[in-house]
């Protein structure tokens, strides 16, 4: 497939590689955490995006898998002292998993149902890690600070991790191009617009439907691993936070949804406002308001987002923006 | 054992009442507008603080707060919907599931602001009663009581005034209601109301036995979720019967085993039903 030719494939790619190589290159700390932030945003839009953007169905447990990678890989490393690059892979392995599992259970369900089932998963998920032993239950884990010498030492690791973090998004946003400009995605997008029609078709949705609820949780049991291996440390209440699902519906709708560049740009500007808002005097208490604010007004207006707003108003850029 | 689990039984079957009311409301609105609210705990929340702030600042009894607490939901509501639902009532579910997350986030947020997360109790006591050898507090009981009379006169409004039987038509089919001449925007406005309403009750209701805090309406919106998919969407009566289920497997459950354990049990209970029978226990077949 020719797709280094369109715009649409590489303009993404080469954003995610300029904000990672800009603190490499610079070597500024407090740039790369901000960077890292951010990308994490990114990289969880983007994977919920191809369920709920390509596929129509929405999640209120993405952060589910997101936790539970995270437990598996750190168990790995924590207790059975295994280096992060088997650690990582497992964890995405291990969320993909069960999303195969669950997939084949409540993607059965259509619309609200659907949703009110992921949210049942969500509760049901961290109520289980609360009380489940060898994770360590309400404590959590911790890793010892001597597993990281391997990595050069603690400062080289956070570098480590966050090399590792952008060559996962890249990943991440050409695996979301080239799923949403296939065959496979043609058919998601179909049953989107109308599930049943799209059977009559010849979409064989069940199997679709899994398919892209496996590939959304693959990447955010990655994340996870990453995420806690620079923590050190792992709670309940860190891996499931259920309001991140919920914000990173409002990143992927912020942004576009459906679009491979929507939920990058929705990741990015969330929590860069989210920043802003923290430190304003005036906002500092009510920034969860604003960020409800934000989402009506998007809902109600522009439920394309930022780019399905530009596509609708310069016809020119359609062929640049996907 | 029985000396343990009866009481226990009572305890959770009176709350169940208040369960029930609390997702009658998510059932209503479901059933005549095919939107689950997702702003259900937060509105569940101002109830509790409704009671909380006509007492400690008005000193009125809580019982007759109730009262301006059902008005309050009621405008809420009507307010919500106007705002945030109505537009984007015939977009795709997704875009209503998050229209109401958006107020929930909003009230939230505001709700943080001005009482902070931490817990308020409404300083009220009935004492308590004896039934045999069993002692059940009289706020338990009056909140059973105020439940069904609620459920009564909800039942009531539904089937012998106009407005209900125009509720009850655009529920059935909104096309069809709207040819009769029903005005649709105005009665789905008051269904979404009278939600509002019922949910901001059993927050009243739970103000007078519980502490509270902004955030408890959480808790109780996702009891509701079991609840209604317990008694079948869109079913108001199921919705009782559901809350009384979950409130006697809450009071029954902590007496076998660890009380941490209850919400596992009751969302992959939750789950379970959702896969097995989509329509409920006791909803129609599909």
């Amino acid at each position: 497939m020719n797709a280094w030719n369109k715009p649409g494939f590489w303009l993404p790619l080469a954003l995610v590689l300029a904000a990672g190589a800009w603190p490499l290159i610079t070597g500024r700390e407090a740039t790369r955490e901000v960077i890292f932030t951010a990308l994490i945003s990114v990289a969880l839009a983007s994977s919920l995006n191809i369920l709920l953007g390509y596929t129509g169905y929405v999640s209120f447990g993405h952060i589910v898998f997101f936790g539970l990678g995270a437990y598996v890989g750190f168990y790995m490393m924590s207790a059975l002292d295994l280096p992060l690059y088997l650690a990582a892979p497992a964890g995405g392995l291990s969320a993909g998993f069960l999303a195969f599992l669950l997939g084949k259970a409540i993607l059965r369900l259509r619309g609200a149902y659907f949703a009110l089932a992921t949210i049942g998963v969500n509760e049901a998920a961290r109520a289980f890690v609360n009380n489940f032993d060898p994770f360590g239950g309400p404590i959590g884990m911790r890793l010892n600070f001597r597993f990281y010498d391997a990595y050069g030492g603690a400062a080289r690791a956070l570098w480590t991790t966050f090399v590792a973090l952008v060559v996962l998004t890249l990943i991440l946003l050409a695996v979301s191009y080239l799923v949403k400009s296939s065959k496979f995605g043609l058919s998601l997008q179909a049953i989107r617009e109308n599930e049943d029609a799209a059977q009559v078709m010849g979409v064989f949705a069940p199997s679709a439907k899994t398919w892209a609820f496996v590939i959304s949780a693959i990447f955010p049991g990655i994340i996870g691993v990453l995420f806690f291996f620079k923590n050190g440390n792992i709670e309940p209440g860190d891996a499931f936070r259920l309001h991140l699902s919920i914000e990173t519906i409002v990143m992927v709708m912020l942004g576009g949804q459906g679009t491979v560049l929507g939920p990058l740009l929705g990741g990015a500007g969330y929590q860069r406002l989210r920043g802003t808002l923290l430190v304003t005097p005036l906002f500092k208490d009510i920034q969860l308001t604003v960020a409800g604010v934000l989402l009506l007004v998007i809902i109600l207006f522009v439920p394309g987002g930022v780019v399905g707003w530009l596509r609708s108003r310069f016809p020119v850029l359609r062929r640049v923006l996907e | 054992m029985a000396e343990v689990l009866l009481p226990s039984l009572i305890d959770g079957l009176l709350l169940g009442f208040v369960y029930g009311i609390a997702a009658m409301g998510l059932s209503l609105i479901w059933g005549v507008m095919n939107v689950i609210n997702l702003a259900h705990g937060p509105i569940i929340a101002l109830g509790m603080f409704g009671v909380y702030l006509s007492f400690s600042y008005l000193g009125l009894n809580p019982y007759l707060a109730l009262i301006l607490v059902a008005i309050g939901g009621l405008l809420a509501g009507v307010v919500i919907y106007a705002v945030a639902v109505h537009r984007v009532l015939n977009a795709p579910h997704l875009s209503t599931l998050l229209a109401t997350f958006s107020v929930n986030m909003i009230i939230i947020g505001l709700g943080t602001a001005a009482f902070s997360v931490s817990p308020y109790n409404v300083d009220y006591s009935l004492g308590s009663a004896s039934l045999g050898s069993i002692r059940v507090p009289v706020s338990r009981l009056a909140a059973a009581l105020a439940a069904i009379i609620v459920t009564a006169l909800l039942y009531l409004f539904l089937y012998r005034s106009r407005p209900g039987k125009y509720i009850r038509a655009v529920a059935n089919n909104r096309g069809a209601a709207e040819l009769m001449g029903i005005p649709s925007a105005r009665v789905l406005a008051l269904s979404f109301g009278l939600g509002t309403m019922l949910a901001a009750l059993a927050g009243g209701l739970i103000a007078t036995f519980f502490p509270i805090t902004i955030l408890s309406g959480g808790g109780y919106e996702l009891r509701s979720f079991v609840i209604v998919v317990l008694g079948g969407l869109g079913n108001p009566l199921g919705a009782l019967i559901g809350g009384l289920i979950l409130g006697t497997l809450e009071g029954v459950i902590p007496v076998f085993t660890i009380t941490t354990w209850v919400p596992v049990f009751e969302f992959v209970l939750f789950v379970l039903i959702l896969l097995v029978r989509p329509s409920g226990l006791l909803g129609r077949r599909t």
